[in-house]
């Protein structure tokens, strides 16, 4: 590694030693110079390594506190338990660490720093391909693996069989009077500049391409069906560039959703081992079809994925009037809180009651009693379930124009009428039961209990671009890493009796664990080729 | 049958603990010989019987392989003095390390059989494993460079690791929960548990360079083993090789932890917390690469680099998985 390298940053181990300067003779810089000088510092390979070092470190607080995009809860919760702190942490922007502008910040520095760095890096290595191996330096006896053979055999028929022998090698060659000079390893600086520029590749894809997709989120109900429209999600996360019109209209129908849970391990009873959601789905203009979705193997469909995120039970409760007329008659998911899939369930029912009525309800899909008397889900499975309702009467609060939580009941203006602070109990049903809400409002009956699963739909055309990208990265780095660049020299010379030697010897550029033995092997090769009389 | 497996799991793993400890003394009076032996050799020095240095003893250690005979084609009396004393300890150290390292292998192959999976899918699994990964890199690199002076380095954390992953990690075999129910936890897990076995053996390498480099600087440093070991730069060097394997492999995980996710949960980066310490770890190993190639920056800076990357590799596999809350939730615990 002597020999510099004009193209890398100034300050790489391959560049040639800083010449000492003396601080009274610096020229004073004008604009210029200093737009010049700080451009390279900014491309040099100090720089390079703060900020990726700085970046790690910026890593670090998106680690420790949730995220708006990860944990959305989390952050809520957050901001509920310690105000004062939030509202610092909401000026740092530390909810959104990775998008920060002091996030981003650094590492669009930090690529900014890389592209000036591999642009005049590339266009040398153009060159250098082009080009040919080095002169033959005067004493090869100074450099790595020096060794010496000699032969019968004259210079020229020497020198010829050497440059056959390293052109067989894959190295590129030149003559320079009685000795050749090699190269080889150029794919070693290409696979770095690969592996740097798909990084930004990287980069660059997820930035534009994201901007491109979306995400939904859809709770479907066994035997219910939804469209992929805008009005029917419940929620949904627009890219940058998203247009309506990125939206393919096809229809997914839930026949069915399988759960297997564990039943024979007694560590490990109920833990969910497999879950299949088995669903019809109809592109627009094709004949329907039957597929499966299941975590680990989503489902593609005119260019997005369908995930299975998250299943649950969606009792189905019919409530009639005080004359038998049915007003309400559909499935409500729950929400579960407990691994045996014990959950919470909200109906509230504005319309066709003398009273809007809201109801609070636990579901208990298989029934066990705490010693506390308390109910429990003691497994996920539906075995034994029990649905218990509160109910409420009064206004649920839906008129007022804002947008209310399907998931939580506002009691601020309800009196509860069944329930634990209410005269009449809370209502108890298992599947097929019917019992009268109090003060003659009607009656409720649990007809029975689907499932739900929760999909998200996803599309994101940055995804192939990434991979191949990554691809590319991954096979950069390892040329990059794991081929040896180095130069060879083969020298001869005759003497008065008539005997040639041989001199061999190589340098190496980057880290090259076996250049010596490469040396003695091409010594090797090449003496045993031409007929050796002595080895030295 | 399950049962069983386990209980000889767990008697293959306390045995190789149990070997592992010896082995760790062993290597420990290794180190204590080579002082003793350095002193000789300084005494000889000091005679004038010849001209051993450090230097030469080193290189000398550097040339010799595996269980083989340490040759010398340079050396002088003295430094056939070293090495005449052929080095027991160290072959006994090695021995009990191969004979642990085996019930370690069967205790992670009777987990598997247990579980009727591989062995990785909850946190004492990973220890088990991983661990067992740090050691067979460590007795497969001796095939390529005898770096048998690790070896109390080595058995000394795998020994600590698997303390805490026996006690406190410990969780009965339950089947997979289905997101972890892919070929992407068998490559995924596997290839970022080896990488740990190469970054393991280059921090301790990074470790010793630390410590001969402040010798080499002439501080005062009471460890005279430090004279039979190769120079810094030497070992700087050995602890970069290892490093970039491991890097390559840390890459791989990286990448392919993020084609699982996006099959798993919908996306192949979310800034998950264990996502973003993978992130920092590669960061930091990017950054030891860079640091290696930076006028300024070569031998002890980045040897510090080098370490720091491995704490937080333990950091990430312990706190993170512990105490951070994430999508990976698969501690067991
Ligand atoms: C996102 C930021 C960067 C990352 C993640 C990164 C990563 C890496 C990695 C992993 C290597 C080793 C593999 C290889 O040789 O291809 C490497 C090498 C290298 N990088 Fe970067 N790099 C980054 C930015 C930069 C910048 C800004 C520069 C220029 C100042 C730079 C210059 C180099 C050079 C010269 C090498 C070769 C080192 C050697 O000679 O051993 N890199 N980089």
């Amino acid at each position: 590694m002597t020999e510099g390298d004009a193209t890398r940053p100034s300050d790489h181990m391959d560049a040639p030693a800083p010449a000492p300067q003396s601080k009274v003779q610096q020229p004073r810089l004008n604009l210029a110079g200093y737009a010049r000088f700080f451009w390279r510092q900014l491309t040099s390979m100090r720089t390079a390594l703060f900020l990726l070092l700085l970046l790690a470190v910026a890593a670090i607080p998106g680690s420790l506190v949730p995220q708006i995009t990860s944990d959305p809860n989390g952050v809520i919760a957050y901001r509920t338990n310690y105000p004062d702190t939030a509202a610092v942490l909401d000026f740092f922007q530390v909810f959104n660490t990775y998008t920060s502008v002091w996030f981003s910040s650094i590492y669009l520095l930090l690529f900014i720093s890389l592209i000036g760095c591999v642009l005049p890096r590339t266009k040398h290595h153009f060159d250098a391909l082009r080009a040919s191996p080095p002169k033959t330096p005067a004493r090869l006896s100074r450099l790595q693996g020096f060794t010496t053979r000699t032969t019968e055999a004259d210079v020229d028929t020497t020198i010829a069989s050497a440059r056959r022998l390293l052109r067989s090698q894959r190295y590129r060659t030149e003559l320079y009077g009685d000795s050749v000079s090699a190269e080889r390893g150029y794919l070693r600086e290409t696979g770095n500049l690969v592996f740097h520029a798909a990084l930004v590749g990287v980069l660059v894809t997820v930035g534009i391409g994201g901007g491109f997709g979306y995400t939904g989120q859809r709770v479907v109900v066994e035997g219910y069906a939804f469209s992929n429209s805008l009005a029917s999600y419940d929620s949904f996360n627009p890219g940058r560039f998203f247009t309506d019109e990125a939206l393919d209209p096809y229809t997914v129908a839930l026949d069915s959703f399988e759960p297997v849970y564990e039943q024979n391990n007694r560590q490990a009873i109920g833990q969910a081992i497999d879950f299949t959601a088995n669903v019809t789905t109809t592109v627009r203009g094709e004949e329907p079809q039957q597929s499966q979705i299941k975590v680990n193997e989503p489902l593609s469909l005119s260019g997005t994925n369908l995930y299975l995120l998250g299943n649950g039970y969606a009792p189905v409760l019919t409530v009639r009037d005080a004359d038998e007329k049915v007003i309400w008659s559909q499935p409500t998911p729950c929400l579960p809180f407990d691994a045996n899939l014990g959950s919470t369930c909200v109906i509230k029912i504005p319309d066709g009651l003398d009273q809007q009525i809201g109801m609070l309800g636990f579901l208990y899909p298989t029934t066990g009693t705490l010693s506390s008397g308390a109910l429990a889900s003691v497994y996920p499975d539906l075995i034994s379930p029990v649905l218990t309702l509160e109910v409420y009467e009064g206004d649920l609060g839906l008129d007022n124009g804002q947008g209310s939580n399907a998931y939580a009941l506002n009691t601020d203006s309800l009196e509860q009428v069944a329930g634990r602070t209410s005269e009449a109990e809370t209502l108890r049903l298992t599947p097929g039961d019917r019992l009268e809400l109090p003060n003659d409002l009607g009656s409720v009956e649990l007809t029975s209990i689907p499932r739900f699963v929760s999909l998200d739909v996803h599309h994101d055309p940055s995804q192939l671009p990434v991979l191949l990208f990554s691809v590319l990265l991954f096979a950069g780095l390892i040329t990059s890493l794991f081929v040896p660049r180095r130069r060879m020299w083969v020298s001869a010379r005759t003497d008065a009796s008539g005997t040639t030697t041989i001199e061999y010897a190589a340098l190496a550029r980057g880290d090259d664990p076996n250049l010596e033995a490469a040396v003695t092997d091409f010594a090797e090769k090449h003496s045993q080729q031409l007929g050796v009389r002595v080895d030295s | 049958m399950t049962e069983t497996f386990v209980s000889y799991s767990l008697i293959a793993v306390y045995s190789a603990m149990a070997i592992y400890t010896l082995a760790f003394v062993m290597f420990a009076v290794d180190l204590a010989r080579r002082s003793a032996e350095s002193s000789d050799a300084s005494a000889a020095r000091a005679t004038g019987l010849a001209s051993a240095s450090a230097q030469q003893a080193s290189v000398m250690v550097n040339g010799s392989s595996v269980g083989g005979t340490d040759t010398l084609t340079t050396a002088g009396a003295s430094e056939s003095k070293i090495v005449a004393h052929s080095p027991k300890s160290l072959k006994l150290a090695m021995a009990m390390t191969v004979l642990a390292w085996v019930l370690h292998v069967g205790a992670v192959i009777f987990r598997g059989v247990a579980a009727n999976r591989v062995p990785w899918a909850n946190m004492f699994e990973f220890t088990l494993t991983a661990t067992a990964l740090i050691v067979g890199v460590f007795l497969i690199v001796q095939f390529w460079q005898d770096l048998r002076f690790l070896g109390s380095f080595i058995t000394g954390f795998v020994l600590i690791a698997l303390g805490v992953g026996t006690s406190s990690f410990y969780v009965d075999v339950v089947p997979l929960p289905p997101a972890l129910q892919s070929a992407w936890l068998v490559i995924h897990v596997f290839v970022a548990s080896l990488s740990t076995g190469f970054f393991a053996l280059a921090a301790s390498l990074s470790i010793v360079q630390l410590m001969q480099a402040r010798r080499e600087a002439g501080k005062a440093l009471k460890l005279r083993f430090l004279d039979t070991l190769p120079a810094a730069d030497r070992l700087e060097t050995l602890a970069y090789r290892l490093t970039v394997v491991g890097f390559v492999m840390w890459t791989f995980t990286l990448i392919a932890g993020a084609v699982w996710a996006e099959r798993a949960w919908g996306r192949y980066w979310g800034w998950d917390t264990k996502e973003v310490w993978t992130f920092i770890i590669w960061t930091l190993y990017a950054g030891y690469i860079h640091a290696r190639a930076t006028r300024g920056w070569r031998g002890s800076r980045s040897a510090w680099l080098a370490i720091v990357g491995f704490l937080a590799i333990v950091f990430n596999f312990t706190v993170v998985n512990l105490f951070f809350k994430g999508l990976h939730a698969y501690s067991g615990l």
